[in-house]
């Protein structure tokens, strides 16, 4: 940052510096040293903080699926604790597990927007442009071998942003264990209270699917016709993401996201 | 000079406090102060970012033409607001997910204009740091009354620690939910205010009106 200096001496610097601040030369100089100076600084503690910054959010993610499976600890390491889930590559398609790719270096956010891994979408409740054809998604075995649980991933707009989270399903692939959101931008204190742990123990026991196979999990004011063994109540004061929410659930839950991948959990063809 | 300095950092906390006497930075002691970790972290980041954009704005203000001096002013605290939000972002993830946009807010907070504008534009950099950081320190110290009364009533616990353990887990305690409500910061500073004025009566302001009789004909 430029100081004045003593008078004596009167450089083109000097006299730079002595003249009135308030000439056409002068405002331009200052505006753009201190856009340049101010923008220098900020992208460098940026790119050099971005490292430590990428690993607390891979942390929170698998954080994040600890908990929506039910089995974080805050005592146990993060990283042993997420030993115990097998990841694996699904086709959306087929709902069954590929192996053209590693599912250790998948990258689920480059899939969504390379043409080869995803689609563009005509009909898009959930608002998210392309739907990658590949995810990540996660199994949870019991002791004894038997799966437990299914962790899904799911995303969509809400009223400001994306919601990103997870969906726990029970092994008989209709049964909800739970559900959360790892990344959003909702009103705090109204959106955002899809992170309350009241409302997100609404969802452990509620079904996806009535008898007859139909989608009916839904996410609102009133129970849907099948009842509330299939109702998540709406947050109140935050119809709008309310609404994202439950396009999101249920574009996901549907034909075009993992119904395929259920039906093959329920059949036991995993 | 040691002996002003002191003043200055210990000025703004009872007899010139931001926020019960100039009632500046009243939007953020209410969104933040539920908890008393969250609270602390922005208390410590509105003490950085006041103390070092004073401090910084105070070494080039011969040079800041008058025309675009609160747009300069406002370049200078953005950064450091941006700087905080990253190094939060870095080494306290979970603390940077529940300040959310409130930190980022700090740039809109009228305490680091108002210092910035009213006392760095006129002073030499050391002492309007020390400025800065009395006004944070102010400002902080507001917040952790407010947070110690929030989150003790509010949740029956402090610093996280349970004090009293609430109905929900087993306990006595049934928590005043209406103290994590934002609304109930505003009943909360409007009492400390009250208590600051009756404790030191020259901070009450004049009325901008008087009250007249007139006489009925």
């Amino acid at each position: 940052m430029p100081e004045s200096k003593p008078e004596k001496q009167k450089g083109p610097i000097g006299r730079f510096l002595a003249a009135s601040p308030d000439s056409i030369g002068k405002t331009l100089f200052v505006a753009v040293g201190v856009c340049l100076v101010a923008s220098m600084v900020v992208s460098s503690v940026a790119v050099s903080l971005r490292p430590t910054q990428e690993v607390n959010q891979l942390k929170d993610k698998q954080v994040n699926i600890l908990q929506v499976a039910g089995v974080y600890d805050p005592e146990v390491d993060v990283a042993e604790a997420f030993s115990s889930f097998e990841p694996h590559v699904l086709e959306l398609e087929t709902g069954k597990f590929t192996d053209k790719f590693d599912v250790n270096t998948f990258d689920d956010i480059a899939a969504a927007d390379d043409p080869s891994t995803s689609v563009e979408l005509t009909e898009d409740p959930a608002g998210i442009g392309r739907k990658a054809t590949y995810r990540t998604i996660y199994l949870l075995h019991n002791e004894d071998g038997t799966l437990d649980k299914a962790i899904l991933p799911l995303h969509g707009y809400g009223l400001w942003s994306t919601l990103y989270g997870y969906i726990a399903v029970e092994e008989d692939g209709n049964e909800i264990y739970g559900l959360q959101f790892y990344s959003h931008a909702e009103t705090p204190g109204l959106g955002a209270e899809v992170d309350n742990p009241r409302w997100k123990a609404q969802w452990n026991g509620k079904r996806l699917k009535d008898e007859d196979g139909n989608l009916a999990i839904s996410v609102s004011k009133n129970a849907p016709p099948q009842g509330e063994d299939y109702h998540i109540d709406a947050l109140a004061g935050a119809t709008l993401t309310t609404v994202g929410v439950d396009n999101l659930v249920r574009f996901w839950m549907g034909e075009e996201g993992y119904t395929p991948f259920l039906q093959n959990l329920k059949t036991g063809g995993i | 000079m040691a002996q002003t300095y002191r003043k200055m950092l210990i000025d703004p906390m009872v007899d010139n406090n931001p926020i019960t006497l100039q009632v500046l930075g009243i939007c953020s002691a209410l969104a933040v102060t539920s908890s008393l970790k969250v609270s602390f972290v922005m208390a410590v980041a509105v003490i950085f970012v006041t103390g070092f954009s004073s401090m910084f704005i105070s070494m080039i203000r011969s040079q800041i033409p008058g025309s675009i001096r609160i747009i300069v002013q406002m370049v200078i605290i953005a950064s450091l607001v941006i700087m905080v939000d990253q190094i939060l972002k870095a080494y306290a993830y979970e603390i940077s997910k529940t300040l959310s946009v409130f930190v980022g807010l700090i740039i809109t907070n009228c305490i680091v204009m108002g210092r910035a504008e009213a006392f760095a534009m006129k002073n030499p950099p050391i002492a309007s740091f020390v400025d800065g950081v009395g006004n944070g320190l102010g400002y902080g110290l507001i917040l952790m009354m407010v947070a110690v009364i929030r989150e003790v009533l509010g949740s029956g616990t402090f610093f996280g620690l349970t004090l009293m353990e609430t109905v929900n887990n087993g306990g006595w305690y049934v928590p005043n939910g209406m103290l994590l409500l934002p609304p109930s910061a505003f009943f909360i500073i409007g009492l400390i205010i009250w208590a600051f004025r009756a404790w030191k009566p020259e901070q009450v302001e004049e009325r901008e009106y008087k009250i007249q009789t007139v006489e009925a004909h």
